[in-house]
């Protein structure tokens, strides 16, 4: 029985990493090989289908119109979360509780209900395809998840911490950057890391508030699929670069994740 | 320098914090807040500190009113049980920043604060984190840095409390070496009254948000001004009696009496009288034999005590030694009522057999 130990978790990984392998290895293959035959790995290796990517701006746009706004939800996001977990966590007031659970119901509704509203507003204020419209829609579904999760982690702080430095003589502006804000640093990493990914994979929102300018790479895999019949060595290409962003910035957080699942708030 | 306290009290959320107090603590000894958990010591010491405000009331210091004045601006220091650091910065930098907040020069910062290392013997670790020191030298950090400004008001809120036993008897030890020469109001929280005992010139007893005596620590403990502040005073819990005086004896129950000296009136009291005062032997003549059922016997190395069930109180005898006792089993203990005391039905002190004969 020991001697097979490794045999589960071998083919787990395996199953795992199938599809992914797949992705990877359709987007070093030629359309036609992918079409005509069954290989296991590319029989014509090519770069082609990067050298598309890389070089044509109506796809890599895509990516830099992505990580505009998904940086700049991040920002907004974690920003606005900062104090209002602040609050939530070091002061009583009337309905506390109440609101801090309603801002979760926010994340109960799909996204599908908030694209019309969405698309009539921005369009009626002029924010219509910029890169502010999708940051800003994504803030509805960011801030009460980035304010859960850093109340969690300012909870772990003892009140006492605040007040030494009052004792100290820190005001609360400097307490609040120079002292808590280094504190809770993996709070504010794991909360900036669950905005970024939900921003970043988020398609339906972000396809519906753009048209040209600020158009994300993911609405720009979904159209190619349809303008010159099938490109799938360009799209799996596409798709093995829109995943590497996400995996350079879980690879980061990685230890921090542990200690948000281990507050209960991830 | 004098910290005073002028009928202060603290409601939060319509609830009774802190009743009235009126409290006048001196510089130049340790002024010991003495209470159980949830007395109040935290909350009156945040008031001291003008981390919160009193809801009535006026904190007067130097004979200024600093009621209104924000913490920042008070040049106080506080350190608290749990061992507060600031975890992102190193022991030095925790220890300078007070300094730093203050405008003080590089040089001044690095050699005060190489002083205070010193005085707190942690010079080793000051390159360290927080996180790497062990709870003694955490709570040392926490201890210079309130130290290293020359603060007028020093409040220490049980700072040994969750130090294990060692590391508690040697800071505290150290701590009259440690706020020697320094012109400053130090108030020192504590739930133990053998600290207090230790440490104290000057103790305030709490009790649910009241201030039930105050005065010299050592005639606290020996004249309590009422029932409550003996009970706050007393580690293991005092015992007490509903006991008649009548002539020249006062009876507990029937076979139960002692004689009475002194000027006490006739009439009924409550008789309060602490552990070490009921032993499992006869050591005076005038020791009254009292029999009771063995509830608990908790011996330990050098001390017994015992918890036993007499006319259905419950009462402990602490002795030193080990007796051995059975549970369940009925024992004889004496109890010395010359070192007992005596309150009215008010719960005053009215007097007690060793004061008045």
């Amino acid at each position: 029985m020991r001697r097979f130990s490794w045999l589960v978790p071998t083919i787990y990984i395996l199953f795992l990493m199938l599809p992914i392998y797949w992705l990877v290895s359709m987007s070093f293959k030629t359309t036609n090989e992918i079409l005509g035959s069954f290989t296991l790995w590319p029989q014509q290796f090519t770069l082609a289908n990067y050298r598309v990517i890389l070089t044509d701006p109506t796809w890599y746009m895509g990516y830099v119109n992505s990580l505009i706004y998904v940086t700049l939800n991040t920002v907004l996001s974690v920003g606005a979360a900062l104090p209002a977990a602040y609050a939530f966590s070091r002061y009583r007031f009337l309905g506390d509780k109440h609101l801090f659970f309603w801002l979760l119901t926010n994340r109960m509704a799909p996204a599908a209900v908030f694209a019309l509203p969405f698309f009539q507003l921005y369009s009626a204020v002029g924010l219509f395809d910029t890169h502010l419209a999708v940051a800003l829609a994504h803030t509805l579904f960011n801030i009460p998840l980035a304010v859960w999760i850093l109340e969690g982690f300012m909870s772990g702080v003892p009140k006492q911490l605040d007040d030494t430095a009052y004792v100290d003589g820190y005001s609360f502006p400097r307490f609040f950057v120079r002292i808590f804000i280094p504190t809770i640093a993996s709070g504010i990493g794991v909360a900036a890391f669950f905005c970024f990914m939900f921003s970043w994979v988020e398609l339906l929102l972000a396809k519906t508030l753009t048209a040209v300018a600020a158009k994300p790479i993911a609405a720009t895999m979904t159209k190619t699929a349809s303008s010159s019949g099938y490109e799938l060595g360009l799209l799996a290409a596409a798709g093995t670069l829109t995943i590497i962003p996400g995996a350079i910035v879980i690879y980061f957080v990685r230890n921090y994740i542990a200690k948000g699942f281990a507050l209960g708030r991830v | 320098m004098t910290l005073e306290l002028r009928n202060v009290s603290k409601k939060v959320a319509g609830d009774d914090w802190i009743y009235p107090i009126d409290l006048v603590l001196e510089s130049g000894r340790f002024n010991m807040l003495l209470g159980t958990t949830l007395a109040g010591k935290t909350t009156l010491m945040h008031l001291m500190a003008g981390l919160e405000k009193p809801t009535e009331g006026e904190i007067w210091f130097k004979g200024a009113d600093v009621t209104g004045v924000p913490v920042q601006a008070r040049n106080v220091s506080m350190v608290y049980q749990q061992f507060i650091n600031y975890p992102n910065m190193s022991v030095f930098d925790n220890i300078a920043s007070p300094l730093r907040v203050a405008g003080e020069s590089r040089d001044e910062i690095k050699r005060r604060v190489g002083e205070m290392a010193e005085l707190l013997r942690i010079s080793a670790m000051l390159d360290r984190r927080p996180s790497e020191l062990s709870g003694g030298q955490q709570q040392r950090t926490a201890m210079a840095r309130a130290l290293v400004k020359d603060s007028e008001l020093i409040l220490l809120d049980e700072p040994l409390a969750n130090l294990d036993f060692k590391l508690r008897e040697e800071l505290r030890d150290e701590l009259p070496r440690i706020f020697a020469d320094r012109d400053c109001v130090i108030v020192y929280a504590t739930t133990e009254p053998s600290e207090a005992l230790l440490l104290g010139g000057f103790t305030a007893a709490l009790d649910k948000g009241r201030l039930v005596d105050s005065g010299p620590t050592g005639s606290i403990y020996r004249h309590p001004a009422n029932i409550t502040s003996a009970r706050v005073f007393s580690e293991p819990p005092m015992n007490t009696a509903r006991v008649t005086k009548s002539g020249e004896r006062v009876t507990w129950t029937d076979g139960v009496n002692w004689p009475a000296g002194g000027d006490l009136p006739d009439g009924e009291y409550t008789f309060g009288i602490r552990p070490h005062y009921v032993l499992p032997f006869r050591k005076s003549e005038n020791a009254v034999p009292i029999e009771g059922q063995i509830v608990v016997a908790e011996l330990s190395g050098s001390e017994s005590m015992v918890h036993f069930e007499v006319f259905g109180n419950d009462w402990g005898s602490l002795s030193h030694g080990v007796h051995p006792f059975e549970t369940g089993a009925t024992a004889t203990l004496y109890a010395e009522p010359e070192h007992g005391m005596y309150f009215d039905a008010d719960g005053r002190l009215v007097g007690a057999t060793g004061l008045a004969g």
